[in-house]
């Protein structure tokens, strides 16, 4: 008798256990701090957004502060070997530390961001950012006196060479004489350095910061000399409100919670994912009305509406390199595997990308 | 290139290399002593979350500072009760210290993240910059006391014979270098980039204790040491903006290079490590020996 209810109870637990069936454990790998307010903050809302939609069929887990080296490899395998069962890494350079993870746990699943490098068990996501570069440039061609855009850089890799671009080839469309000065700091975290940064393109003759790198630093910098900036990642008005004309925010909620929701249900696959502000992953924020006309702001808006419907392209041809060789004829639009790999400047830009 | 334009380069050059001044030179104070304090950046976060978070809560420029400084009088005083009272290595005790502090500044400041202030003109600290290592330049070569400061670093067994108390002034010499840690440190997050970030401080710890050793423990040699570093920084960065075709990843590794090339040169000659480096660095002193 005891034995059958030792059995019976033993069963129930299991029955009952299986259908509550484990939450799927899902890890992120951090390059900053969540409170950068810039590119990890972002990510963390994603992460929040995804907890609030699957509710208790997920729990998730973070690792801040990775740096890109061979710490990224042990902060991986961490989450690995403790049973999640997605891991999302965040930044461009954690691409061969994923994949040298992924190899070893062929059943987890992971998400590299802005990576171009698929395998079975990694999908690869990133979001068009360019777009809203494209928009920035636009708005910049409208606003600057002097004809001096002050663009910081990070890392010269694709992602980041292609907002130049972007932004450039939209900037000297509405205004031809403006000129760049871009200063690349190789980092994307050092609020000191990207402050040093601004001022000396301010100093340079710039009335216009863009950046590429994490903190709102380069915004206050703006705000404290007088000139415009655009900040970066997500809305940072609050920091800069006398500087700041618009952000690109990036979105990324609605894919996470896509992606846990097809693992919880067994349906993941690998694959590429590059969307932009026609699925809200890329979205402008509001834009400053204190700062701007409401003709430009206008402009800009017809222009997130164009490149919601497809019919504007930042990189529509003719578009030349700075060896004046046609690399995208006119009528065309530059193809996703050229701007994907983008290691040059458009013609028209001073200097060259770092090697 | 016209005048205004190398008066702003200076200007960011000042304004950039003045906490590099502020920690390079309180760690020199300590090792001088006899003392390697590696806890440098640790205890710069942490002065830089305390001046944060007193400002955002008193709105008091100067209660922020003087808690900033309290702070890494408490942190350093803590480091010296454990490798002068305890005997721990110095060197495993800063790692440590500078692990706590990127951790207990993370958990203070967690809150305060993105809380906007209102930055302090940092002009009043770059003249304090300059006139501290001119006042310890004068207290090393020009006051008794300095003299055996330098003797305690230099042989701690003497000085103890001539009835200094070695404990004391080491002692004093490691909260001196701990309340210029955190001065550096709130003068990033107050004046500099008015903000608070986890890790805000990047790494200018390390290369404050570079420039140590690149000034071969000479007072005036970290401020040259120091304006070389932020110079050659800020000019890169007007290089890189002029459209010059330029290696901007070189001259952000140069000044540990430096660092390595002077490591090398004062290392090559025995006589002239022991016309440098205070004899006892990092060697503990048992009383009663």
């Amino acid at each position: 008798m005891i034995r059958i209810i030792t059995f019976l109870s033993t069963f129930l637990v299991f029955a009952f256990g299986s259908a509550y069936a484990d939450p799927k454990k899902v890890g992120f790998i951090y390059i900053g701090p969540p409170g950068d307010h810039g590119w990890t903050y972002m990510h963390d809302v994603g992460r929040k957004y995804m907890e609030s939609q699957l509710g208790d069929s997920i729990t998730t887990t973070y690792l801040e502060n990775i740096p890109e080296n061979a710490d990224a490899v042990r902060a991986i395998r961490k989450l690995a070997d403790s049973g999640h069962d997605l891991i999302f890494t965040t930044s461009f350079n954690y691409m061969d530390q994923t994949h040298e993870v992924a190899k070893d746990f062929p059943d987890i699943k992971f998400e590299h961001a802005t990576g171009y490098i698929q395998a079975d068990n990694v999908a690869t996501y990133s979001a068009r950012f360019y777009e809203g570069r494209m928009i920035e440039g636009h708005i910049a061609g409208h606003m600057t006196e002097t004809n001096t855009i002050g663009y910081i850089a990070s890392f010269p890799i694709p992602e980041v060479v292609r907002g130049i671009n972007a932004f450039y080839l939209a900037a000297s469309k509405v205004n031809p004489d403006i000129k760049m000065k871009i200063i690349w700091v190789f980092t994307w975290y050092d609020p000191g350095k990207e402050a040093d940064a601004a001022n000396t393109l301010i100093n340079q003759g710039a009335d216009i910061i863009v950046q590429h790198t994490d903190t709102y630093a380069p915004c206050q910098a703006a705000q404290k000399a007088g000139v415009y900036a655009f900040g970066q990642a997500s809305n940072q008005e609050e920091f800069c409100p006398d500087a700041h004309l618009t952000s690109i925010e990036d979105i990324w909620g609605p894919y996470y919670a896509e992606r846990a929701k097809a693992v919880v249900d067994g349906t993941w696959s690998s694959g590429d994912t590059w969307d932009g502000m026609d699925k809200g992953m890329v979205v402008m924020s509001p834009y400053n009305t204190k700062l701007m006309p409401a003709s430009l702001i206008q402009e800009a808006v017809n222009m997130e509406v164009g490149i919601k419907d497809g019919t504007i392209h930042p990189f529509t041809g003719p578009i030349y390199n700075q060896a004046g060789e046609l690399v995208v004829p006119e009528g065309e639009v530059a193809p996703d595997g050229m701007l994907l790999g983008m290691n040059f400047y458009v013609q028209g830009i001073d200097g060259e990308v770092p090697q | 290139m016209n005048l205004d334009l190398i008066l702003g380069i200076l200007q960011i050059v000042l304004i950039a290399t003045t906490p590099l001044v502020f920690a390079g030179i309180g760690e020199l104070v300590t090792e001088k002593s006899g003392v390697l304090n590696l806890g440098v950046e640790g205890m710069m976060l942490v002065g830089a979350v305390s001046a944060f978070i007193i400002l955002v809560i008193t709105g008091s420029y100067f209660l922020a500072f003087f808690v900033s400084i309290l702070s890494g009088i408490i942190m350093s005083g803590l480091f010296a009760f454990l490798v002068l009272f305890l005997m721990s290595n110095q060197i495993a005790t800063g790692l440590a210290l500078t692990i706590f502090g990127i951790g207990l500044s993370s958990m203070l400041g967690k809150q305060y993240i993105g809380t906007p202030i209102d930055g302090l003109s940092p002009w009043f600290f770059v003249i304090f910059s300059f006139l501290i290592v001119f006042l310890v330049s004068y207290f090393f070569y020009k006051t008794k006391a300095g003299l055996i400061l330098r003797a305690v670093g230099e042989s701690h067994n003497s000085a103890h014979a001539l009835g200094y108390s070695v404990i004391k002034i080491r002692f004093l010499s490691i909260i001196f270098g701990g309340s210029m840690c955190a001065l550096a440190g709130s003068y990033i997050s107050i004046c500099y980039a008015p903000m608070w970030q986890e890790g805000m401080t990047a790494g200018r710890g390390w290369i404050a204790l570079a420039l140590v050793v690149f000034a071969t423990w000479k007072p005036e040699r970290v401020l040259i040491g120091a304006y070389i570093f932020g110079g050659v920084t800020i000019l890169q960065m007007n290089l890189q903006a002029l459209g010059l075709r330029f290696p901007g990843q070189f001259f952000s590794m140069a000044p540990y290079v430096a660092t390595i090339i002077v490591l090398v040169l004062i290392s090559s000659n025995k006589l002239r490590i022991k016309l440098s480096a205070p004899a006892s660095l990092t060697i503990p002193f048992y009383k009663g020996r």
